[in-house]
């Protein structure tokens, strides 16, 4: 290859993100921008990383998450540093549903924090990709997007938009070398659901599908593989047996 | 709230689980919310990683590396990082872990406060005796930095400390060198105790690992297969891990059950004697065999099981070991995984390690009526008498009493107690 590999990590301090940056860098030695909003938690991630891989060339890049102009410059920056092969898009934050519902600028942050500004990077992104005429574009969605549901659909519908979205981008891409791909974790065991009661995927299982799947330019990936069907069958569950479900 | 338990799965009490993360926010976290304990990965087999309808901070996710000078093998990092990744990452740099416990699947922070010990012992003594510096923050916000040179005392306590004098948060390990991944192993049968003493003591200078299954049901001797292993020269790099089997859910009775047992350990004896002898061995499945059975604890039923591990000195090993293993046959209860090995004379850098020189004999029981095996009031009586002690990493049930005769350090350790932290374990062993 001549210049090694590089991949992008948008919100590189979520612990899905965090461990796709492990098995990058433990599988080779790409060059990795890591894109997040605290500049010390970026510090301590890449310092980690370059333990794993002294080879890895590793950036650190604090960006804007919310402000569309903030999020375009961003990208501008990142962009102008020369060709991009992998970008993933990984923040979001997972709220409690009944405080959502109680306070509006709750739900406002959770729609935009999950929903919008992942779509705003994605939309600026892919403008990159498409001059570039190659490299995949990973957005990770949640099986919450697939049907919304009592227990969480602030989260859900933020998340949903990400699943229209992606599909959107895979349309428009569909005769070029850029890939888009859409993951879909199931509940996984990580800082934002330690709390939680239930069952859950070891973050470094749903990495591991991420990047393996990344890598072959799934459309969809479901990790664990088992939610694909699971989703199947709740997203055509007809209303009336849906409703009784406490889901 | 969430249902956590341990390995011996006896019970899942609930628990307000906080993950520490951020390193800028531990401080917080951990003042906030007490009383509180340091969950890893729930490896420990009792309840000394449970702290029932109160806060747990879940260390699992401080996971990062912060350092590893290849010259001198001091590899520093936090204490939620996994054994499994510093051999991983260490291995093929020329250096490993010099101390890990039967498996790979624990925190560094777990391995320090619970002293874990290996099959190496006689040769590199307890996970505390690598560890040169770590961090320490208590409930009241204090940082402490400690190591066998700096505020040893704080060390001292900490290594050891079952998690009652802060929470660890970041760890510097002395790593020892290594050709590679591949050990010179050699699997001998015995048909009697004697035998097995004589084993360890001849292997003892010339082999880094030692360790013994023994058939714990065999009535007319005490057969068993010693395993010793030794770095190889081979520098051919690890085959790429596989994913572990895994026992998918948990049967309806244990399948570790007096129908069972006896032809397992026939079975087990027979298959191991007949490939008994030399070979090559990937470090992997020789120290953490288990570890490619991901819950196999779930084969032990819905009940869950105990760990009996005591440790015999020296001078009444060979007599009290008898003993303790007659009881066992003569119970009829008992146990696949039982496990003897002899330690080292080198003290423990803890207050409260577990390993001294002696004997030390571990056995695994299904929990039965929810309550332990009547068996073991009689082992901790030979226990008691000879002077040894059982390991708080495995226990569930052990008298105060015992605790406090084998742990004659107690006091000392309890004036570098973290007021804002408890265990269930201190509740039922310290707590008035």
């Amino acid at each position: 290859m001549p210049h090694p590999r590089h991949i992008l990590l948008i919100g590189a301090t979520s612990a899905i993100a965090e461990h796709c940056a492990r098995l990058w860098v433990q599988e080779g030695t790409p060059r990795l921008t890591l894109v997040g909003r605290s500049p010390e938690r970026l510090e301590a991630l890449a310092t980690d990383l370059r333990v794993r891989n002294p080879q890895a060339e590793i950036h650190t890049q604090a960006g804007e998450f919310t402000d569309p102009a903030g999020i375009r410059a961003t990208v501008d920056r990142l962009t102008a540093q020369g060709p991009i092969d992998l970008a993933l898009i990984a923040h979001g934050s997972l709220p409690d549903q009944s405080l959502c519902q109680q306070d509006l600028q709750l739900a406002h942050a959770t729609l935009e924090i999950n929903g919008l500004s992942p779509a705003l990077y994605a939309e600026a992104l892919a403008g990159h990709f498409a001059r570039q005429g190659y490299g995949t574009l990973g957005l990770i969605g949640s099986v919450a997007g697939d049907r919304g549901r009592r227990s969480n659909y602030v989260y859900g519908a933020a998340k949903g938009l990400l699943t229209r979205y992606a599909q959107g981008l895979q349309h428009r891409f569909a005769h070029s070398g850029v890939r888009v791909v859409l993951i879909k974790p199931g509940p996984t065991e990580t800082p934002m659901t330690a709390g939680l009661e239930g069952r859950f995927a070891p973050v470094e299982d749903v990495a591991r599908d991420i990047v393996r799947g990344m890598e072959k330019g799934q459309r969809v990936i479901y990790t664990p593989g088992k939610w694909r069907l699971i989703m199947c069958v709740i997203r055509h569950l007809p209303a009336f047996v849906f409703n009784r479900m406490n889901i | 709230m969430r249902a956590v338990a341990s390995w011996g799965r006896l019970s899942a009490p609930p628990h307000d689980c906080i993950a520490l993360h951020e390193r800028e926010r531990l401080i917080e976290h951990i003042t906030r919310h007490t009383p509180g304990l340091a969950f890893g990965m729930g490896r420990s087999y009792g309840d000394v990683c449970l702290n029932s309808n109160a806060t747990l901070w879940m260390t699992r996710a401080l996971d990062r590396f912060l350092a590893f000078d290849e010259q001198k093998g001091v590899l520093v990092c936090e204490a939620g990082c996994l054994l499994r990744d510093i051999q991983r990452l260490s291995i093929p740099r020329g250096w490993m872990l010099p101390v890990t416990p039967g498996t790979q699947w624990v925190t560094v922070g777990g391995a320090i406060a619970n002293d874990v010990h290996g099959k190496n012992h006689h040769r590199q003594g307890s996970f505390g005796d690598h560890v040169k510096r770590l961090r320490l923050v208590r409930t009241d916000g204090e940082l402490i930095e400690c190591g066998p040179d700096q505020r040893p005392d704080w060390y001292a306590a900490t290594v050891g400390g079952l998690g009652l004098t802060g929470v660890i948060v970041q760890a510097e390990i002395q790593l020892c060198r290594v050709q590679g991944p591949w050990l010179d192993t050699e699997t001998l049968a015995y048909t009697s105790l004697e035998e097995f003493f004589d084993l360890s003591d001849a292997s003892e200078k010339d082999w880094e690992h030692t360790v013994a299954w023994i058939d714990c049901l065999d009535r007319r001797g005490h057969r068993g297969l010693f395993m010793r292993a030794s770095p190889a020269d081979t520098q051919e790099p690890s085959p790429a891990p596989r994913q572990p089997l895994s026992m998918p859910f948990t049967p309806p009775v244990s399948l570790v059950n007096r129908l069972s047992l006896r032809p397992f350990n026939m079975a087990y004896y027979a298959l191991k004697k007949h490939r008994a002898g030399r070979a090559q061995a990937h470090y992997e499945p020789f120290l953490y065999p288990l570890d490619n059975l991901a819950h196999w604890n779930r084969m032990y039923g819905p009940q869950g099981f105990y760990q009996y591990q005591c440790v015999i000195p020296m001078v009444d090993a060979r007599e009290a070991t008898r003993r303790l293993l007659e009881e066992i046959a003569r119970s009829g209860e008992g146990s696949f995984l039982a496990v003897l090995k002899t330690f080292g004379d080198r003290r423990s850098p803890g207050m409260l390690s577990f390993p001294r020189h002696g004997a030390t004999l571990a056995l695994d029981f299904p929990a039965r009526g929810g309550r332990p095996p009547r068996l073991f009031e009689r082992l901790d009586a030979i226990v008691r008498e000879t002077g040894g002690r059982l390991y708080p990493a495995k226990d569930a049930r052990m008298p105060r009493e015992l605790f406090r005769a084998g742990y004659p350090r107690l006091d000392e350790l309890l004036t570098y107690r973290d007021p804002g932290i408890q265990s269930d374990m201190s509740r039922r062993l310290l707590e008035e």
